[in-house]
């Protein structure tokens, strides 16, 4: 009996020691429960949701939005949807992050599958759509909806995948995008170069060197101006994520383990500094946007998101620059530079969808039901036609009004601007050179870090610092508490719970010290009974 | 004994119960933005200031007239002297500090001088407050006439007015209240881009509200601060319709 009791108190305290962290994976991401679909929505209740959207500055983004809110009421005049829009990913970020803490997040969110891993380090806050997707009456081209939605099979793979976290599917993507490299080609052959079929880094710095050259005046040769930054990249995050992918180099593993500080970091930080210390290479950041200098002739290598060509070029139907700052020039929109022309990696990007989980349950079908509305062609096709985007959907990529589009490119400078649907096309054709980061609890973070590297070290360099080995270890320390990257990598190392309290620590050595005393005494009395009845 | 063996059993389990509880840790003063930071470059007049070179590390002592609203310890601050206006961009700042940045209050800053689509600003930078008694309203200065002309550049960042100007257009940042207002003004002949700055002035703010009234053809009087974005682009901070 008394080993029974022995046996259960051991068991009782090591379910004590378990129960005591939460339902984490190894990705420091809680695992919220499978949404159980209800059998039949209830189309007698009202629903109001909200829906939290990103839009690229672009009013016609907006209409758009409005457009599909208008018919996808009118479908169901029980969920009334109220929009709230956002120019900028990491306001909606912060906002979400806010709002799970006070429990008033949205319903539906435009969001990143990086934001979604920090999102899920809340208990149930984003809806795993593994059931929604697959249900018969509601789920992707269910035989209950009232519209025309794709199933599943008609989602781009590689987009779907992109949303997957720990073998759940977090999201829809909504828009997919990459990045270009929009090149003012007069300029190039006026420096005696030809563009080649793929750009290198080699090509670009090449170049960017040359077009660094002033006249005795202290104007540009290349454009006869006092500015000139030959090669300005918008997003310093996927520039350096895309070059350590091109080289082969570590960024992060899937588990999350952290491996951006490496040689290959290093030897791209240091070709960065070289080319940014003689003017040839500046940030978004550090100097403006891309499109601007490029439309003013004083950018030749513009790289910035497909989702941006609208910007790009003399023509370009949005210009942010007075009409007398801009210049003549040819543009040819290409791949990012490669180190391997025969392997081209290129990121793959853009806004993903994501239901928050609400109590009542017809709530959260309501928002999967105009989540998925998104994904109709018509909502596809117009937002794609918005900028160099691709629709997410094999149904709308393959549909006549899709092709038919595409097949316009040049018959005027709005919708069928010629840029942007180069811009486009190159996402298509490269679908399959396109990649992404693991998704895990810090990824965002690590990412931000990623992008610091390079700005830091142009930073420095355009302050008169210089980057030597010590710079860059020092930088690795700065960027890794900034970040805290240590944070993440501990939490994984020391295991699926995180680490114990030094406090639990401590008490667990006593617990031990307690059972050897509680087996000591047992054999003690032990021999002290087999003693007396020696005696007896 | 075996009782006492229970006692203990118990107690330590329920220690080891409440010592399972996630540690939080708030952050501590050394985490959140310095506030004080001894001046490493001499004070520099706005002349001298406009002498030095981009990427240059600057210090200038100067007094506060606005400010955007305070976020992840960082504030972006409309500042001015009796010679030259200033813009601190996302200056490192606690949010207790931030209460503390109201119009007039005189503070030393140093940071580096950084360009951004034609601004010229202070970035990087961290700040003290000067208790030396002194303070500086601007009084706003009317540079309608200097419209189009090479000079109106001179004026980077200072409070000034535009008068009897005509409106062309406004648009919402995000086509609806709650963001950022474009307006366009005209004056001359030429359009000029003018912008309401939410985070400045807050979308309940009088002007905010007025400008979200403005019909085209109206006749107005602006103040604001005379930013800069690929061209004069002020954020105003105040507007009357003529009637």
């Amino acid at each position: 009996m008394k080993k029974l009791v022995s046996l259960f108190m051991i068991i009782a305290m090591l379910l004590t020691l378990c129960a005591c962290h939460g339902k984490v994976d190894t990705m420091g991401l809680s695992q919220g429960s499978v949404f159980e679909v209800p059998e039949e929505f209830d189309t007698s209740k009202n629903y109001e949701i909200t829906f939290w959207a990103k839009n690229d500055t672009n009013l016609t983004q907006v209409d758009i939005y409005k457009t599909a809110i208008a018919d996808f009421e009118s479908l169901y005049p029980n969920i009334k949807v109220n929009l709230r829009l956002y120019t900028d990913y990491g306001k909606i970020y912060n906002d979400v992050i806010t709002n799970i803490a006070t429990d008033t997040t949205p319903n539906v969110c435009i969001t990143y599958p990086d934001h979604i891993a920090t999102y899920l380090t809340g208990e149930d806050t984003v809806v795993a759509l593994d059931n929604l997707i697959a249900d018969e009456f509601y789920g992707l081209g269910g035989s209950k909806l009232l519209f025309d939605s794709p199933k599943e099979g008609e989602i781009v793979p590689k987009f779907l995948e992109e949303c997957k976290i720990n073998s759940h599917t977090y999201a829809l993507p909504y828009m997919r995008s990459t990045e270009a490299c929009y090149v003012n080609k007069t300029f190039v052959e006026k420096m005696g170069y030809t563009l080649p079929e793929k750009l290198t880094w080699d090509f670009v710095w090449e170049v960017s060197e040359a077009a660094t050259k002033k006249d005795a005046g202290g104007n540009y040769v290349v454009n006869s101006q006092k500015v000139m930054i030959p090669f300005i990249y918008k997003s310093t995050d996927n520039m350096m994520i895309q070059m350590l992918k091109q080289k082969g180099a570590g960024y992060s593993d899937q588990s999350g383990k952290i491996e951006l500080f490496n040689p290959a970091t290093e030897e791209i930080l240091t070709t960065i500094a070289a080319h940014s210390e003689t003017g040839a290479f500046n940030t978004f950041k550090r100097a403006g946007y891309p499109a601007n200098f490029l439309n003013a002739g004083q950018c030749i290598f513009a790289v910035d998101s497909t989702a941006g060509a609208t910007w790009m070029g003399t023509d370009a139907p949005l210009v942010d620059i007075s009409e007398d700052k801009l210049v003549d020039f040819e543009i040819e929109v290409m791949p990012i530079p490669q180190y391997d022309t025969e392997n081209p990696v290129m990121i793959s990007q853009g806004p993903s969808l994501c239901v928050f989980n609400k109590e009542d349950k017809g709530e959260v079908l309501a928002s999967w039901l105009f989540m998925q509305f998104m994904l109709t062609n018509k909502v596809q096709i117009a937002y794609a036609e918005t900028e160099g985007y691709a629709p997410v959907t094999i149904k709308a990529q393959q549909s006549e009004e899709y092709k038919n589009y595409l097949s316009r490119s040049g018959e005027d400078n709005s919708v069928y601007y010629p840029v942007k649907i180069d811009a486009t096309k190159l996402l298509l054709d490269n679908t399959d050179n396109t990649f992404v980061t693991a998704v895990f609890n810090g990824s965002a973070s690590l990412r931000d870090a990623a992008g610091q590297l390079i700005e830091s070290v142009n930073k420095s360099v355009k302050r008169g610092d210089s980057i030597d080995k010590e710079y860059i270890n020092a930088l690795y320390d700065e960027v890794k508490s900034l970040y805290r990257l240590d944070d993440i990598k501990s939490k994984r190392e020391e295991g699926s719970m995180g680490a114990l309290p030094v406090a639990s620590k401590l008490l667990l050595a006593v617990i031990a010290l307690c059972w050897v005393c509680m087996g000591a005494y047992v054999a003690l009395e032990k021999i002290q009974k087999r003693k007396f009845k020696e005696k007896c | 004994m075996k009782k006492i063996f229970a006692l203990l059993l118990a107690a330590v389990m329920v220690f080891a119960l409440a010592a399972c509880g996630n540690e939080t840790t708030e952050p501590t003063e050394a985490e959140v933005a310095t506030d004080a930071t001894e001046a490493a470059t001499p004070v520099m007049t706005h002349a001298e200031y406009m002498a030095a070179p981009m990427e240059s590390e600057v210090t200038v002592e100067t007094f506060v007239q606005g400010h955007q609203s305070w976020w992840d310890n960082k504030i972006t601050v409309y500042c001015q002297s009796e010679d030259g206006a200033y813009l601190l961009y996302e200056l490192a700042c606690s949010e207790e500090d931030a209460e503390k940045l109201v119009p007039g209050t005189k503070i030393r800053v140093n940071g580096y001088k950084s360009e951004w689509s034609g601004e010229i600003e202070i970035v990087d930078g961290t700040f003290e407050f000067v208790n030396d008694g002194e303070t500086f309203i601007a009084e706003a200065l009317d540079v309608t006439e200097l419209l189009g002309s090479e000079e109106l550049i001179n004026h980077q960042n200072e409070f000034v007015s535009f008068k009897g100007m005509s409106v062309e257009s406004i648009s919402y940042k995000n086509d609806e209240p709650g963001d950022d207002i474009y307006l366009t003004l005209g004056y001359n002949g030429a359009s000029y881009e003018f912008c309401v700055e939410v985070y400045l002035t807050g979308v309940e703010s009088e002007v905010y509200t007025t400008v979200g009234t403005l019909k085209a053809g109206d006749k107005v009087d602006v103040e604001g601060f005379l930013y800069w974005y690929e061209g004069v682009n002020p954020h105003i901070t105040a507007i009357t319709v003529a009637q």
